[in-house]
């Protein structure tokens, strides 16, 4: 299981370029998660790969030659930090739901939601701490949730940057 | 500065990319750039039958020339019927730009009529691919994409052009870049010199080292300095289907191709080996059989622009990631003749001398000779090598007939063997010959087919007719489709599902004629050399000579699936295991 951090263009077909290259490879994502960064013209990727380590060499060397692939970073191989939020959905009541996230620890919950006799939480912790928690819970009352993928970041120097760009003459 | 349209800007930074020539096929979303190719006279559009004919015309033209060749096509179905020429170069890594006409971009994603999704389509199939968003990015894409095409492992690139980005009534200042910038592209740095030093101790130390070239030594122009390195260690050197003509198959170093019906030499030595120099190949299921067993007892150093492709398949003790030309002279700077293992190196090559002489190509050829009537067609190629005296282009369709090409014409010269390697693809041969032909016009180019393959694209005899394009065409007439019919035989108990026409071949003499060409027939060994020199004497005339061939020969050696790489089918009766 490694967990790696993207840089990519956001340029049209960005995105189906590198989810395409898993499926045509045959490789297996975990979870995935993109959003915009700070720069509107680089989109960030953190994805989980269940591979072996071999596989996982050819996918870092896969994934820096899809042309908009600006850096990729082996999380895994570095000191990170990393976290994943979900929402879940429950039937049960307020009380019932501050004693669960009393319980939850060490993820950390929150009510951000109570309508009907639904109560949604929102929680944040590594995705084991989440899965450990989710499995936790009354399968009967448990009734839909919604996970971000884990989100991650490099510690200390360890930037994921785009490098300048290079000039190219032909 | 002149103001370009979108479609007249397109055309002319093409020209200042100095693209001679363009092959393509018209259609109702490419007609603003058909009408920008109408107005000017740098770039000459050539008019194909299929589109998937203007791909190969393209790839073999950017073969033979080592340029990037360059194809036009209009959406939807002008767009999927190149997909099989693109995917032909992908798999070969051929620098290709290909333009596809789209739907405006107000209907994209409507299903609009013959809107297809070529971003979607070509993606697992092209080393990039642009959509234009607006007719002022076009020069700078262009321009990107030729870079992106030849640079690094090259390959095809896509360029798809909604028709309102070619709008003749948008006008805008038109300029080339000289240069592009790119934060996300960049081409392998120099290689560390303790790499350089770690290869060259290896290369030194060697008693049974073997050269394996592949198609990468002819992409990168570093022929020369393989030859160089040959001869410095008097190495013995083999060549992949794709490296034929890297290193010169009449080179006394030379001991044939490799893999599935490489020669039993080069197998042979793949196999016992103790050091494996692989030169711009990437260890294809084709050339190593199973990669558990793979020449277990060798070192092996990797040169090669791609890193993907280095342990990808095989782990290496040497990883040399980068241009070739440029790492091979450096090697060649470093390594010091006097600590090569000489002696070694030559009981070495006797070692290889004597598997050629107990199964090499022609062992038992002669003996079958000498009792037959019907043509062999290993003896078809032998007889077309001594009639173009070993100099022509071949470019060949894929079955038996390419197998027989590349184990019989000596290629001497890189850029003259031509045929889709990686992904087999039937139909090939003709198209691919005419874009060489464009480029040669002088030189002798040959396509050795199959009836089976030559079907696949034999409306572009209509395309040779219109250009003037004398290739000769040698049909190696088995009746059947001669490779599949090969496994049905090992494989299958001889049931062979599908692969006969039933007597429904055409006369290729008359369909040739039809189209204002020559036909020929032979069925005779006895006509073969005379008519095969008739042929080629033939300078201004596409001659297709149908020859009427055995149709039970088997192609040998074949690597047996799964076995090492000493484990051989030489001939019908007799393995090696
Ligand atoms: C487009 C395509 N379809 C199918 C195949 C599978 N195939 C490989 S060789 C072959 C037979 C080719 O027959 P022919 O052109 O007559 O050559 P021969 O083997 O008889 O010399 C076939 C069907 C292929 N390589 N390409
Ligand atoms: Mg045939």
């Amino acid at each position: 299981m490694s967990h790696i951090s993207i840089l990519m263009e956001n340029q049209p077909g960005a995105l189906s370029r590198v989810v395409g290259l898993f499926s045509q490879r045959g490789y297996n994502i975990d979870s995935l998660s993109v959003a915009p960064t700070n720069d509107s013209s680089l989109s960030r990727l953190t994805m989980v790969v269940k591979e072996e380590e071999s596989v996982i060499s050819q996918i870092l060397k896969q994934l820096n030659k899809v042309i908009d692939v600006v850096e990729v970073q082996n999380l895994s191989e570095i000191e990170s930090v990393s976290l994943e939020i979900a929402i879940v959905k429950l039937k049960i009541t307020e009380k019932e739901a501050k004693k669960i996230i009393e319980s939850a620890f060490p993820v950390v919950g929150e009510i951000i939601n109570h309508k009907d006799e639904f109560v949604m939480i929102k929680l944040i912790g590594s995705n084991h701490e989440v899965d450990d928690f989710l499995l936790s819970l009354n399968k009967q009352k448990f009734l839909e949730v919604t996970r971000s993928g884990l989100l991650g970041m490099g510690t200390g120097e360890n930037f994921l940057i785009s490098e300048s760009e290079t000039t190219i003459e032909y | 500065m002149k103001k370009e349209s979108g479609g007249s800007a397109l055309i002319r930074a093409l020209a200042d990319e100095n693209v001679e020539l363009l092959f393509g096929y018209p259609g109702g979303a490419a007609l603003h750039i058909y009408d920008a190719i109408y107005q000017q006279d740098k770039v000459q559009h050539i008019l194909v039958r299929h589109e998937q004919a203007a791909v190969h015309a393209a790839d073999g033209y950017a073969r033979a020339t080592g340029k990037v060749g360059t194809v036009l096509v209009t959406s939807g179905p002008g767009a999927t019927n190149a997909i099989t020429g693109i995917a032909t170069a992908y798999m070969d890594s051929i620098p290709l730009v290909v333009i596809s006409g789209q739907v405006a971009s107000h209907l994209i994603g409507t299903d609009a009529f013959q809107e297809t999704d070529m971003m979607g389509i070509s993606r697992p199939i092209v080393k990039h691919s642009f959509l234009i968003q607006s007719p002022e990015e076009i020069p700078e894409v262009v321009k990107k994409a030729f870079i992106i095409a030849k640079t690094g492992k090259p390959g095809p690139v896509v360029i798809d052009v909604p028709k309102d980005m070619t709008d003749p009534n948008h006008l805008f200042d038109y300029q080339y870049p000289k240069d592009i910038k790119m934060r996300s592209y960049s081409v392998p740095s120099e290689v560390e010199e303790s790499n350089i030093d770690e290869a060259v101790s290896l290369l030194e130390k060697a008693k049974k080292p073997v050269l394996y070239a592949g198609g990468g030594i002819i992409q990168g122009n570093a022929s020369e300095e393989l030859k160089k390195l040959a001869k410095i260690m008097n190495a013995p050197v083999t060549n992949t289907l794709m490296g034929l003509g890297a290193f010169p198959a009449t080179h006394e170093n030379f001991i044939g191709m490799l893999g599935m019906h490489g020669t039993y030499e080069a197998n042979m030595a793949m196999h016992e080996a103790d050091l494996i120099f692989a030169l711009g190949s990437r260890f294809d299921d084709r050339t190593t059989n199973n990669p558990q067993k793979y020449s277990l007892n060798a070192k092996k150093i990797h040169l090669d622009c791609d890193y993907g492709s280095i342990e990808k398949i095989i782990n290496v003790d040497v990883s040399l990631n980068g241009d070739a030309k440029k790492i091979l002279k450096q090697i060649l700077n470093k390594i010091n003749t006097k600590n090569i293992d000489k002696a070694s190196i030559d009981i070495w090559n006797k070692e290889i001398l004597n598997w050629r002489e107990t199964h090499g190509l022609n062992h038992d050829l002669l003996d079958k000779k000498f009792h037959q009537k019907q043509i062999l067609p290993q003896q078809v190629i032998q007889s077309l090598y001594k009639s173009t005296n070993g100099k022509a282009f071949i470019t060949s369709d894929v079955g038996q007939h390419q197998m027989f090409a590349a184990q019989y014409y000596k290629f001497d010269e890189p850029r003259k063997w031509i045929n889709s390697g990686g992904l087999g693809t039937m139909g090939f041969g003709l198209p691919s010959a005419m874009g060489v032909k464009f480029a040669f016009p002088d030189e002798d180019v040959v396509c050795v087919t199959g009836e089976g393959s030559i079907q696949m694209c034999i409306q572009e005899l209509s395309t040779c007719m219109q250009y003037g394009l004398p290739v000769k065409i040698i049909n190696l007439n088995n009746r059947a489709l001669g490779m599949v019919k090969q496994w049905q035989d090992m494989q299958y108990g001889g049931r062979y599902s599908s692969i006969l026409y039933e007597d429904s071949l055409p006369d290729f003499v008359k369909l040739a004629e039809s189209y204002g060409h020559v036909g020929m027939k032979v069925e005779d060994i006895s006509e073969l050399e005379e008519r095969m020199d008739e042929c080629i004497s033939m300078k201004d005339k596409l001659v297709f000579m149908d020859v009427y061939v055995d149709p039970d020969e088997h192609v040998y050696p074949m690597l047996e699936a799964g076995g090492n790489m000493s484990e051989m089918r030489v001939s019908k009766t007799k393995k090696t295991f």
